[in-house]
């Protein structure tokens, strides 16, 4: 994988580097024995949306407080808007604006507070800050709660409020970790869509999540990592044609059913169905979606297999292991 | 989407105090927000003056004479002030569970305006229930008999006092991993400095061994200056065998510089190591 990355000789610490987006190269983290970023590579380019894609421990808000200079790797290099996280933090400090999966803000202080207070220590004026906080309070309809505590929000208001704090001082370059986790599926919709308008002005952005499917909507490059390290990278549709698309999910009553299941899944024409005699399932990918479906029935029933349960569903985070790395997610 | 140019420019020690500022506002702000905080801040050192005036006042007979009342009042003041501390480090501690603190933290902003800023609001916490305390202590029969300006010395004392005692606060929610936590630290070492003090009972009725920590801790120094510029009895206090006890007022004022030469550099280590989860 070509990084881009400029070496700068140590003599010109501070000048700016070519290369505009976020830049990860050989970065490790250990806590205590445990690597949560073990040798991590990465490549946002400018103005582009990466989707950092990975379960629960895989690194993610690691790799984040570190691009946001709250902490210091062990090893490895990292450069955001060209400037080295460790050697010029001032310097990316002054370039990102950093929202997370725990909101921010001030809860005593209204949105419009928050907005003011955010945007003069980011060392932006007083009146640059005011016309810039009622500029987002209109963009991400927080209008009618403006002047409420923050902490009588719902949570869908409350990750807005801190979306529209992190874009305070206008960054070249935003982290969103988790931007949608714990959020109920209508605030989840509600954040997708301000996302939306981020991606489509080139904002230079990198977004973790743990559903592919909402890496899906707003990344232009997704890049998934495990035990803190990088195992694939793609556009959106290059991951999904790896993974499969859609996937089935076949449940038999009879244990002794399932090499008959399996030939039938393979005679209506999904590629390599595993078993699993365990749950007495069945997985498989299905070319084609739920067209297949009708082939698919009349063949397990022409081979009499007694059917408990059969569902389609889109491909979930553990279908991407799989096809990535051959094995489930061991977690 | 590049407001860069509208970015504030000057000296690093200008924005620094600029930031201080800002975070100052924010934690006068919050003050408004927490009537509750405040309320409670109010309720004990209310409860107290009364307790000690009406029911204790009567059975005990003040040693070196003079109303009881006008001794317990400025005990009650110190004591209330030393306690804000521990209310201080918990409210940090809880902004820094929420995450807060890394939002600041990613800021180019000069870090050490959150410390700055909270202690600094805290004091006018300390200012607000000072006022309030003084208006119960009036109502009660309480008097400061020396003129204005030693009146105001009196007061400003106390408010020194209380700044140093937020400082500690500060170090110590920037210290600990919960509110929680930091409530109980706090009070750990809040409570032994407020009572083995000669806030509420004269030094010369505790044991030899004890009589020495009573006379050293800031707490005394803090009590007995005031009362002396008040013109409150001292119950016995002048006591020439320890020097904080024949030189209230220096002691006092050494003893709150120091905790804040001590503890201002102290919360600023703790906050560039502090991490939230």
């Amino acid at each position: 994988m070509n990084l881009g990355v400029t070496n700068s000789s140590p003599g010109l610490h501070r000048e700016r580097e070519t290369h505009g987006g976020i830049q990860v190269e050989g970065l490790t983290k250990r806590y205590g024995g445990v690597h949560a970023l073990d040798g991590l590579d990465l490549n946002a380019p400018e103005g582009q949306v990466l989707g950092l894609l990975g379960p629960n421990g895989a690194g993610k808000s690691t790799l984040v407080r570190i691009l946001a200079t709250l902490l210091k790797p062990d090893s490895g290099r990292a450069s955001v808007c060209g400037f080295d996280v460790i050697r010029d933090p001032q310097a990316v400090r002054r370039s990102v604006g950093v929202a997370g999966q725990y909101a921010a803000v001030d809860e005593y202080l209204t949105a419009r507070e928050n907005l003011n207070i955010f945007g003069q220590l980011a060392r932006m004026g007083k009146r640059a800050a005011r016309s810039r906080a009622e500029e987002l309070i209109e963009r991400f309809d927080l209008g009618h709660a403006a002047d409420r505590p923050a902490r009588t929000y719902s949570g869908g208001m409350r990750r807005r409020l801190d979306l529209a704090v992190a874009l305070i001082a206008g960054p070249r370059c935003l982290f969103l970790d988790e931007p949608t986790t714990g959020l109920d599926p209508r605030a989840r919709v509600e954040v997708w869509a301000v996302l939306g308008d981020l991606v489509r002005q080139g904002t230079t952005a990198l977004v973790t999540t743990q559903y592919l499917e909402e890496a899906d909507q707003f990344a232009d490059l997704i890049t998934v990592i495990d035990h803190g390290r990088e195992i694939a990278t793609g556009k959106p549709a290059e991951l999904k044609d790896r993974v499969g698309g859609d996937h089935l999910d076949l449940a038999v009553r009879r244990a002794a059913d399932l090499p008959a299941a399996v030939s039938a899944l393979a005679a209506a024409g999904l590629p390599d169905p595993k078993p699993d005699p365990g749950t007495l399932c069945v997985t498989a990918v299905l070319p084609g979606g739920t067209s297949r479906m009708a082939e698919v029935l009349r063949k397990l029933d022409g081979a009499g297999v007694e059917v408990a349960d059969i569902t389609v569903r889109r491909p979930t985070l553990d279908d991407v292991f799989f096809a990535l790395t051959g094995k489930a997610d061991d977690r | 989407m590049t407001v860069t140019e509208t970015r504030v420019a000057g000296s690093g020690f200008v924005l620094a105090l600029r930031d201080c500022a800002v975070m100052t506002r924010r934690g006068m702000l919050r003050l408004g927000r927490v009537p509750d905080e405040l309320a409670f801040n109010l309720v004990q050192p209310i409860l107290f003056v009364l307790l000690f005036s009406y029911v204790f006042g009567g059975a005990i007979p003040l040693p070196g004479g003079g109303p009881f009342r006008e001794y317990v009042v400025v005990a009650v003041f110190a004591h209330s002030l030393a306690f804000m501390g521990v209310g201080t480090g918990t409210g940090l501690a809880v902004d820094m569970s929420r995450g807060l603190i890394d939002r600041f933290r990613a800021l180019p902003m000069a870090h050490v305006a959150v410390p700055v800023g909270r202690a600094n609001a805290e004091l006018l916490r300390a200012l607000l229930v000072t006022g309030v305390l003084a208006i119960v202590g009036l109502l009660v029969g309480w008097r400061a008999h020396l003129g204005l300006l030693s009146t105001l010395a009196g007061f400003g004392l106390l408010l020194l006092f209380a700044y140093a005692m937020a400082w500690v606060g500060v170090t110590i929610g920037l210290s600990v991993r919960n509110p929680e936590v930091a409530g109980t630290a706090g009070l750990l070492w809040v409570l032994p400095l407020g009572f083995v003090s000669n806030g509420f009972v004269p030094i010369s009725s505790m044991p030899e061994w004890l009589q020495p920590v009573a006379a050293w801790n800031p707490v005394t120094a803090v009590v007995t200056a005031t009362r002396t510029l008040f013109g409150n009895p001292l119950g016995l206090a002048a006591d020439p065998r320890f020097w904080p006890l024949a030189h209230p007022v220096q002691a006092a004022v050494i003893w709150s510089l120091g905790l804040i030469a001590v503890f201002v550099p102290l919360a600023l280590l703790a906050f560039r190591s502090a991490r939230s989860r």
